[in-house]
């Protein structure tokens, strides 16, 4: 086959040693600064990259090419994937026992801005709501989302127009439908209710949870359709000669058939549920005044653990405690995903 | 299941469908009315029809548009560039990673094929405060603006999405037949060309799944671009800009409420012209 072509070898070389030497010009201006291009080493780096793979990639090896176009083929998404995501979640769970204030660290504390955080009561009762909150929508969510998907398997007048109409608020951001409910509350149902729902710290909250399933059950509607058209129908058709009414139908048929897909939703409702940012941000920014909660006043009645994060380290600058909130963040929704999905598992063997 | 419907049953059924679609749909609606009155029109009665006139409406657009606070045009065509330049290279860069991935089982690729499932567990509020940090770091160091500029948004948007990207690429590339490649590879294809020309080509289904779920998902995001580019600065994607007009026009509902259609309008199209895709590929996304 190709047999090594002295040309093609030099033009490889030219650019690898083009490309290390583009790539140590930038890195030495960056160190020593200085220089009349120093403003453009940004420039030089990209281009020192881009010629080292060119030079890889023109290499003419037979027995390595294959590996080499592995390597290239993986830089891109590893290498964006380790600075965004790797780095920081490491860099995260280590300044989160120092005292870093979101530029630089000065000591290593431990553990403790865990136990400040825990000492921080307006934390607790966020913790408190998130999970008040993820419970309430893990169930509420998914029956309506169920519901709504028996109406769009039954015999109904366009359906296609319905299944649309459920599914439409969830296209929208979370910024933009916390605003567009604020008014709702605010200037049209205030008309019902008297004083608006937001004022009060329960019924804001309630509302809060009214705008999350009336955004997301359309979306976990389409998913309980789409598991609920894959029961066969001859078996729903034995059923009916057997004599079983629908809701004996539903109960002993429907559901166990479409265990997965409930597994499939439960995790989705918790883990978006508790992720929850946008509409508690437009829709409350998570005031609400708690009278005696653990013997304090509170003012972030509505505020739940992603807001909480994000105004702990944002708006009073506390960034080496945001992030060991974050933190625990992260360890309490891994833990809850691992044993979700280990009882789901289980019960499915099951059936 | 063949049985006839009564009726009555029917009946019932078609009510509660309507009662919710009016439901689901109201906000919409009090958005589409009240964006045709004026500030006291809206408080004195935001249900009725009543006070609505073509000329407000204008008046209220061109309030809006031409606000410096919100420049429309601006932030819509920024998201716009964000969100398709992201697509195109997680397509492509996911693309690449998922066929080494799965053509080649050595220790490596499954461990990073493992790191990328499990960071699908990781929430973005863990990672936010340093990323910024690393990326103030590296963009200083290299003399690239990686913070408040769109390549740096760009950037971050690949590294997210690119966990789910794989995961449903591998899904795809799994079901293409090795035999392909080794008849291309017999016919003299070279291996990056067996990529390009063969298995791209049949990931279509699947590059348009993870395109409309990577697509809603960065076209609405509020807290990374607004953490990266500011509240306040110069480049600014649609949802950072409402966020910001709303933040400097409390309880002006006419100018907000306009704002919020401007939002909204962009996405209620794309999902008209290309409903049954976004319906089914989020579906897919999710049970795979």
């Amino acid at each position: 086959m190709d047999s090594v072509n002295p040309a093609k070898k030099a033009l490889s070389l030219l650019f690898l040693i083009a490309g290390v030497a583009l790539l140590g010009w930038s890195l030495a201006m960056d160190c020593m600064g200085g220089g009349a291009l120093y403003q453009y080493r940004g420039a030089v780096l990209i281009f020192g990259v881009i010629a080292f793979f060119a030079g890889l990639y023109l290499f003419p090896t037979l027995t390595h090419h294959r590996d080499i176009v592995n390597v290239i083929f993986l830089f891109p998404l590893l290498f964006t994937f380790g600075v965004t995501v790797i780095i920081p979640l490491l860099l995260g769970i280590f300044y989160s026992m120092t005292d870093w204030t979101g530029i630089r660290y000065t000591q290593f504390v431990g553990l403790a801005n865990y136990a400040q955080m825990f000492h921080e009561v307006s934390f607790l009762w966020s913790l408190l709501i998130t999970v008040l909150f993820v419970v309430f929508n893990m169930v509420l969510v998914n029956l309506v989302g169920f519901a709504l998907a028996l109406l769009c398997t039954s015999r109904l007048k366009g359906v296609g127009f319905f299944r649309a109409a459920y599914f439409l608020p969830n296209l929208i951001g979370g910024i933009v439908l916390g605003y567009v409910w604020q008014f709702v509350f605010n200037n049209v149902l205030v008309k019902v209710t008297g004083a608006s729902l937001l004022t009060k710290t329960p019924s804001a909250f309630a509302a809060i949870i009214v705008v999350y399933i009336w955004q997301y059950a359309g979306y976990i509607m389409l998913i309980y359709v789409n598991g609920l058209v894959t029961v066969p129908g001859d078996v729903l058709e034995a059923a009916a000669i057997d004599g079983a009414n629908a809701f004996t139908t539903l109960l002993r048929i429907k559901i166990p058939m479409i265990a997965s897909t409930i597994t499939i939703c439960t995790f989705l409702t918790l883990t978006s549920a508790f992720k929850q940012f946008d509409v508690n941000m437009a829709l409350t920014n998570g005031t609400g005044s708690v009278m005696d909660f653990m013997g304090q006043y509170l003012s972030n009645g509505t505020q739940m653990l992603a807001l909480n994060i994000y105004n702990t380290a944002i708006s009073k600058n506390s960034y080496a405690l945001g992030q060991a909130k974050a933190v625990l963040f992260f360890i309490i929704l891994a833990c809850v995903s691992l044993v979700q999905v280990r009882i789901s598992n289980s019960k499915e063997v099951e059936l | 299941m063949k049985t006839k419907m009564k009726t009555s049953t029917f009946v019932t059924i078609m009510v509660i469908a309507v009662v919710v679609a009016l439901y689901t749909l109201a906000p919409f609606f009090l958005v589409c009315i009240n964006v045709f009155k004026n500030a006291n029109g809206i408080v004195a009665d935001p249900v009725s029809l009543a006070g609505t006139s073509f000329n407000q409406f204008l008046t209220n657009l061109q309030n809006v548009v031409n606000n410096s606070n919100f420049s429309f045009w601006y932030a819509f065509g920024t998201s716009a560039l964000i969100t398709i330049i992201s697509l195109i290279l997680l397509a492509l860069f996911g693309g690449m990673a998922a066929w080494v991935i799965c053509r080649n089982k050595t220790v490596w690729s499954n461990v990073i094929y493992m790191v990328f499932i499990a960071s699908m567990i990781i929430p973005f509020q863990v990672v936010m405060l340093p990323l910024i940090s690393t990326f103030r770091d590296v963009g200083n160091f290299v003399g690239l603006s990686m913070l408040q500029s769109i390549p740096g948004i760009v950037f971050a948007y690949c590294g997210f999405g690119g966990a789910m990207t794989v995961f449903i690429l591998t899904g795809m590339v799994k079901t293409v037949p090795y035999d392909l490649e080794e008849a291309a590879s017999i016919d003299g294809c070279s291996y990056e060309g067996i990529y390009f020309r063969i298995i791209f080509p049949l990931l279509r289904p699947s590059v348009v799944t993870v395109t409309i779920l990577n697509g809603m998902w960065i076209w609405n995001d509020y807290l990374l671009p607004s953490l990266m580019l500011g509240q306040n600065g110069k480049v600014k994607t649609l949802p950072v800009a409402v966020q910001a007009f709303v933040g400097s026009y409390v309880k002006q509902w006419d100018l907000i409420l306009t704002a919020a259609l401007l939002a909204m309008i962009p996405m209620i199209i794309i999902f008209l012209i290309a409903q049954r895709q976004i319906m089914s590929g989020m579906v897919e996304g999710a049970v795979k």
